[in-house]
């Protein structure tokens, strides 16, 4: 399904060849070693192009995994799986001298002005590196360059001598810019250039950054995690959680009408400079589960407000149905303990009793909303199990109860627009209602 | 709203729970005395939230720490600078007076929840050693206090998390830690620093939440400091726009957002990216903020005004009312409106104060 929709999105664009083509990344940290723990899927299984002279938002929370995927893209980190090509050209596989000749076409920005520059040096060395390491033509031209790039990214000539603590944040990020145009690169990947800066320094960067684009014909992949910025400066964009692109598709479009539950949740929650404004935040509930222990099915569907609930269940009101939800969170953060050999004996004994404060815990939830038995029969095996010290037996009791085809099942790409939108959604398959009309059910109630 | 004209500061109400007068707070080093806050006035009223909106060097967290009595030295906050609170007036206390007013008065929360968590302590005994200290809580009942204050705060599982290090919370949680040993000393004012700069838009939607919450509850008097001017937009009442150690307008939320009269709020809302459809480029402030050194005789925001003429650097605005319906008023010598030019200046001249100590004093 997701390899048709892509192809069907690469035939609706223009019929060119993608300059960069990202198929099936995965990038996980820790694995391997008998005793490491489980992996941490950073980037798990991402697909995505970008066409020449465009520019691909990243927007996602934090520990989304946008920034791995950016240092994966220009090989600052080796892809545990899938490939990167560029041009035609899979990249992953490039090694010594074809790696480092590569290196010039893909560059960098990163986000802390503050440490990406060394601070011992001069701006002009700052940005004479890459020249020096590429032996570029001879030294007087190579400091002629420099001069040409400060001027081009809005400093002087004379800033040459002078070392970084006595710049701004602004001018501090437009020397990063200056140092990432050296090599005349075709691609480059904007990670974050502009959060740390105030609203009105920002704006010129952007600005600078979209002059520089249209000068030098760069294409972009710009992370963020504002996403006012994004919609700026963006012709398309990728919205990331948990180490996979939940929604991508053109900006306007995207941010007019989402189809994912989590683009939608995410806009919502932008706080807009009007104050007279009547808007339906959905304000998620909780925080992104940890890419060690990443929910077996759909990765958000631990906090998803268009969550598919089991047939069963569908006329149970949405507070109790909440409050379970919360309390199968509950558990599930408890599988995540490792229990020490004490425990494990204690188990054995039967003598357990660390974990008895889960009653409490299901008190606070269910104390004041009526249960039907079924629903207490369940809750109750799985707080007993969990007094054993068997929270891994208790959520899968749950799971299989309460859980929904976006418990167990991880969703396909669906293609959600004429334009070649794709979302990850089980929502999008036709046996169930559409995220808009659930969302509207919901916060109705 | 209050409508009365600016002096509406003095309060003639006197319902506001914190009042400010002319704070001025300045830093002492070698060569020049840094007047990071340069003679602000405000007022917050209980349930209130009052916005303080600028750019980074602006003196926006300067302020804050002025009012916790947190400016160490070289810094100084004058003595012709007034903060009174409940009626007491803080800038007389002693160190220890100080701290009995910041146990259980004004509770402030930093950008950064990690500097105010200790990493050595579970964050259930960090709450314990708060009610311990402001409300002589101990033993059991602390206990049982500090789950009901993390139940407050909606961090779920609260019996188990109190035993956990804030290392094993998550940012959005240790804000959430934060705000309830804030909670714990059952403050009337709450100063709130950049509370959600560093956390994701759908955490922040649930801190900006959960302040509102709790005001309600509580009848909390809430200043709230930040660049973003979205977050401000949802979450003030009243704000003021600070520049260079000044006032430079004063406006209810939705008046400031529909009519900014200020060259220098206006320029901030036009950075804002994003807002609009159009790929037009973003308007940008052009400079940075300056630092101010001497007592302003000018208006400091002149050199990056785009409607600047030269009286602009010789005379220093003094607030005036630029609303009938509002209490909304702006520092600049564009103003009072439908006047000349000539008695618009004259107009600023005679207001500023002769001994020229002042900042945007009304």
């Amino acid at each position: 399904m997701s390899q048709q929709s892509i192809q069907s999105t690469a035939d609706a664009d223009q019929h060119s060849q993608p300059l960069v083509e990202v198929t099936d990344l995965k990038k996980h940290y820790g694995d391997g070693g008998r005793f490491s723990g489980p992996p941490v899927k950073a980037v798990d299984g991402v697909n995505f192009e970008i066409q020449e002279g465009e520019t691909l938002g990243l927007v996602g929370e934090s520990g989304s995994g946008k920034t791995t995927l950016g240092r994966t893209l220009i090989q600052l980190e080796t892809a545990t799986e899938g490939t990167v090509s560029f041009d035609g050209r899979d990249i992953t596989k490039l090694t010594g001298s074809d790696l480092k000749q590569w290196r010039k076409n893909a560059q960098i920005v990163f986000q802390d002005p503050d440490s990406s520059l060394n601070d011992r040096m001069t701006i002009g060395e700052i940005v004479r590196e890459p020249l020096d390491a590429h032996d570029w033509n001879s030294p007087a031209e190579r400091r002629d360059r420099v001069k040409e790039l400060l001027s081009s990214v809005g400093l002087q000539a004379d800033h040459y001598y002078r070392y970084p603590h006595q710049f701004s944040g602004g001018q501090r990020q437009r020397i990063g810019i200056a140092r990432a145009l050296a090599l005349e690169p075709e691609f480059m990947v904007l990670d974050e250039p502009v959060s740390a800066l105030d609203a009105s320094v920002q704006a010129k960067i952007l600005n600078l950054l979209e002059d520089l684009q249209d000068e030098f014909g760069l294409t972009y992949l710009f992370i963020a995690h504002d996403l006012s910025v994004v919609r700026h400066i963006c012709d398309r964009v990728a919205v990331m959680y948990l180490g996979k692109i939940m929604e991508i598709g053109e900006t306007e479009e995207l941010y007019a009408d989402a189809k994912n539950p989590y683009t939608r949740s995410l806009l919502s929650a932008i706080p807009r400079p009007d104050p007279t404004i009547d808007r339906n935040r959905i304000t998620l509930p909780g925080a992104p589960p940890s890419p060690r222990n990443p929910p077996a099915g759909c990765q958000f569907s631990t906090r998803c407000p268009a969550k598919i609930r089991p047939e069963a269940y569908a006329d149970i009101d949405d507070d109790t149905w909440s409050r379970i939800e919360q309390f199968r969170e509950v558990v599930r953060e408890r599988t995540r303990d490792q229990m020490g050999v004490r425990d494990r004996v204690k188990r054995r004994l039967g003598t357990f009793s660390k974990y008895d404060d889960i009653e409490e815990a299901a008190d606070d939830l269910f104390a004041d909303v009526d249960l039907p038995a079924g629903i207490t029969d369940t809750v109750d095996t799985a707080i007993e199990a969990v007094k054993d010290g068997r929270p891994t037996e208790a959520h899968d009791a749950l799971t299989r109860e309460f859980g929904g085809v976006c418990d167990t099942e991880r969703p396909d790409m669906h293609q959600v627009s004429d334009a070649g939108r794709l979302s990850y959604c089980h929502r999008h398959d036709s046996e169930y209602d559409s995220v808009a009309d659930t969302l509207a059910d919901r916060s109705h109630e | 709203m209050q409508s009365t004209t600016p002096t509406a500061d003095d309060d003639p109400r006197g319902e506001s729970i914190l009042s400010i007068r002319n704070l001025q707070t300045v830093f002492r080093t070698d060569h020049e005395h840094i007047r990071a806050v340069d003679g602000i006035s405000l007022s917050i009223s209980p349930g209130e939230t009052l916005g303080i909106v600028g750019e980074s060097g602006s003196g926006k967290s300067v302020t804050a720490r002025s009012i916790m009595g947190l400016v160490d030295a070289p810094g100084e906050v004058l003595p012709e600078s007034s903060i009174v609170f409940d009626g007491t007036e803080l800038t007389e206390l002693s160190a220890d007076q100080y701290q009995e007013v910041r146990g259980s008065g004004v509770g402030m929360i930093f950008q950064d929840p990690l500097k105010s968590l200790n990493p050595v302590y579970t964050v259930g005994n960090q709450i314990r050693e708060a009610l311990r200290i402001n409300r002589g809580i101990t033993g059991q009942e602390a206990t049982d206090v500090a789950i009901d204050l993390l139940e407050d705060v909606a961090i779920p599982d609260p019996e188990r998390r109190l035993d956990e290090y804030p290392n094993e919370f998550s940012g959005g949680m240790r804000q959430r830690a934060v705000i309830a040993m804030m909670l714990a000393c059952d403050p009337d004012v709450l100063i709130c620093d950049e509370p959600t700069t560093a956390l994701d838009v759908t955490i922040q939607a649930q801190i900006v939440e959960l302040l509102q919450d709790i005001q309600a509850e509580r009848d909390l008097a809430i200043l709230f400091i930040t660049h973003d001017m979205g977050v401000i937009a949802e979450i003030s009442d009243r704000v003021n726009v600070m520049y260079a150690g000044e006032f430079v307008e004063k406006a209810p939320v939705e008046e400031l957002f529909a009519n900014p009269k200020h060259p220098y709020t206006q320029g901030l809302l036009d950075a804002i990216p994003g807002t609009s459809v159009d790929d037009e480029r973003l308007n940008t402030i052009e400079g940075d903020v300056p630092t101010p050194n001497q007592p302003a005789t000018d208006c400091r925001f002149a050199p990056r005004c785009p409607k600047a003429f030269e009286d602009c650097t010789e005379v220093h605005p003094t607030h005036v009312s630029v609303s009938d319906t509002h209490d909304h008023s702006t520092a600049c010598l564009l103003y009072p409106e439908g006047k000349s030019r000539t008695e618009r200046v004259e107009h600023h001249r005679s207001q500023a104060p002769a001994d020229t100590q002042g900042g945007a004093q009304e």
